[in-house]
């Protein structure tokens, strides 16, 4: 498994708790269309992915970040 | 020939909600006139004799006799507008009492006056926070904050509402060499409640940011010398700028930035919002800085709009309607309704019985939340407040909401 893999599982992890629709993950999978998370959502799962790495995604990163699959390169790159 | 895009498609769905809306006979809540204005708390509104609760206007100063003479002298003596702007030719002998009487109110060094609250964020902000400084914020504050933010390029970071914990571990995890900004409100106006800014203001001395505070919705009205949050909670030294408006407490229009910082007046040199505009007209900066100098001795007046905002929160609570706070923490109380539907049918009842309040509905409120807000004024009395608590008992059952 590559690291980015590896970074994907976790990110999916942590997806799990708010991925209410029970939607199946992959890194094309997208927050506000096919989630359908609304913004207090997008809140809440930034702000625990931000604890799990003690790490700042910030609005304007955010703004660029549309799939699992950035978010999961995202992560890495601020992580690494 | 290429056929023409319509970019206004993009509206479709929201023009859809509202005709749906409308469509089940409510009145529409963006189509308020207000025919006559007979006093701060009342008027005739769609030709309906309506008390006001929902204005804003804190201090009841709109009809203040002192205030309503300054602005006619000022009228008569210097014309009806400047037609330019503060740096070119529309900075006027008022624009300066104006910033003269705030710097007093606040006991500060500097003021600039901007033409609106909303120019006043937009202005500081932007001018402020450069490409690689760092701007925090609550992730509920208000649309000119926002407004602001996109305006610059600062890097943006927003943490939960009101949360001293998210504003700490962003604070912490911030490079500690970078320009940092925390911006937060003293009162947030979509609820009501008040933010805990001893502890937010220790946080940012701390972490080395700048602090900037909106007191829109608390200059006026909360602290001894009606300064704000700020004052209430002791820390008005620690901050840096504060932010306000001439829109609410002080009953006429314009914003302003009152600041102890020495180099604070470079800000009118580089803030788009204050030299693109034109200046506030004469008579509205004279009745701003007379309706200020009266707010600074107005202690029993903030007694009574105490009293009047505790009555209302009791007594909506009593009823059974849910709130935005536990308590009445400021002039705004927050009534909030499970669905759209079923506020915007309280909200008409209401008016049909002669009762404005504000409408509030996503995407402006935090949560998806309908709320009915409630802004209580000085001058209302306390028999107008009895009234107005009838009125929500006799419409909460109606239409089924208590």
């Amino acid at each position: 498994m590559s690291g980015n893999e590896a970074m994907f599982e976790q990110i999916k992890q942590l997806i799990d708790p708010f991925n209410k629709k029970e939607i199946n993950l992959s890194r094309d999978t997208r927050f506000a269309d096919d989630l359908e998370w609304d913004s207090l959502t997008v809140m809440d799962f930034v702000a625990a992915v931000e604890d799990e790495y003690d790490i700042i995604i910030t609005m304007n990163m955010q703004a660029e970040i549309e799939n699992v699959g950035q978010l999961a390169d995202a992560v890495e790159k601020l992580n690494g | 020939m290429a056929e023409k895009i319509d970019l206004l498609s993009k509206f479709n769905p929201l023009i859809q909600e509202r005709e749906a809306l409308l469509s089940t006979g409510v009145m529409d809540p963006y189509a308020i006139v207000m025919d006559e204005v007979k006093s701060p708390t009342e008027a005739i509104c769609n030709g309906k004799e309506t008390i006001l609760l929902g204005t804003y206007n804190y201090m009841g100063m709109t009809f203040d006799d002192d205030v309503l003479q300054a602005g006619k002298e000022a009228l008569d003596n210097f014309g009806a507008g400047t037609t330019g702007s503060r740096v070119l030719n529309g900075t006027y002998q008022g624009h300066r009492e104006c910033e003269d009487a705030l710097k007093e109110f606040y006991d500060m060094d500097h003021a600039i006056v901007f033409s609106t609250g909303y120019l006043a964020n937009l202005g500081i902000i932007s001018a402020l926070a450069g490409k690689d400084d760092y701007i925090i914020l609550d992730i509920d504050s208000h649309a000119s904050i926002y407004d602001g933010c996109a305006m610059g390029n600062a890097q943006i970071v927003a943490f939960k509402h009101n949360d001293v914990d998210a504003l700490e571990k962003r604070l912490r995890r911030l490079p500690e060499d970078a320009g940092k900004l925390v911006i937060l409100e003293g009162v947030y106006s979509m609820l009501g409640d008040v933010a805990p800014l001893k502890e937010m203001v220790a946080l940012c001395k701390e972490y080395g940011a700048m602090i900037l505070v909106d007191e829109a919705h608390s200059m006026g009205f909360i602290g001894e010398n009606g300064r704000g949050v700020c004052e209430e909670a002791g820390v008005i030294d620690d901050v840096d700028f504060i932010i306000g408006t001439f829109s609410k407490s002080v009953g006429t229009v314009g914003g302003f930035v009152v600041s102890n910082h020495p180099q604070f007046e470079i800000m009118r040199l580089v803030s788009r919002p204050y030299i693109f505009t034109a200046s506030l007209p004469p008579s509205v900066v004279a009745t701003a800085a007379t309706s200020i100098r009266k707010l600074m001795h107005s202690g029993n007046k903030r007694a009574h709009l105490w009293e009047n905002s505790k009555t209302l929160h009791q007594g909506l609570r009593d009823m059974g309607y849910k709130l935005g706070t536990p308590e009445a923490q400021s002039g705004i109380i927050a009534v909030i309704v499970e669905d759209m539907m079923q506020g915007a049918m309280l909200w008409q009842a209401l008016l049909k019985n002669g009762l404005y309040v504000n409408l509030a509905r996503p995407p402006a409120t935090p949560h998806g939340m309908t709320l009915l807000r409630c802004s209580l004024c000085a001058e209302h009395t306390a028999e107008q407040v009895q009234k107005i608590l009838g009125m929500f008992e006799a419409a909460g059952k109606e239409v089924g909401v208590i």
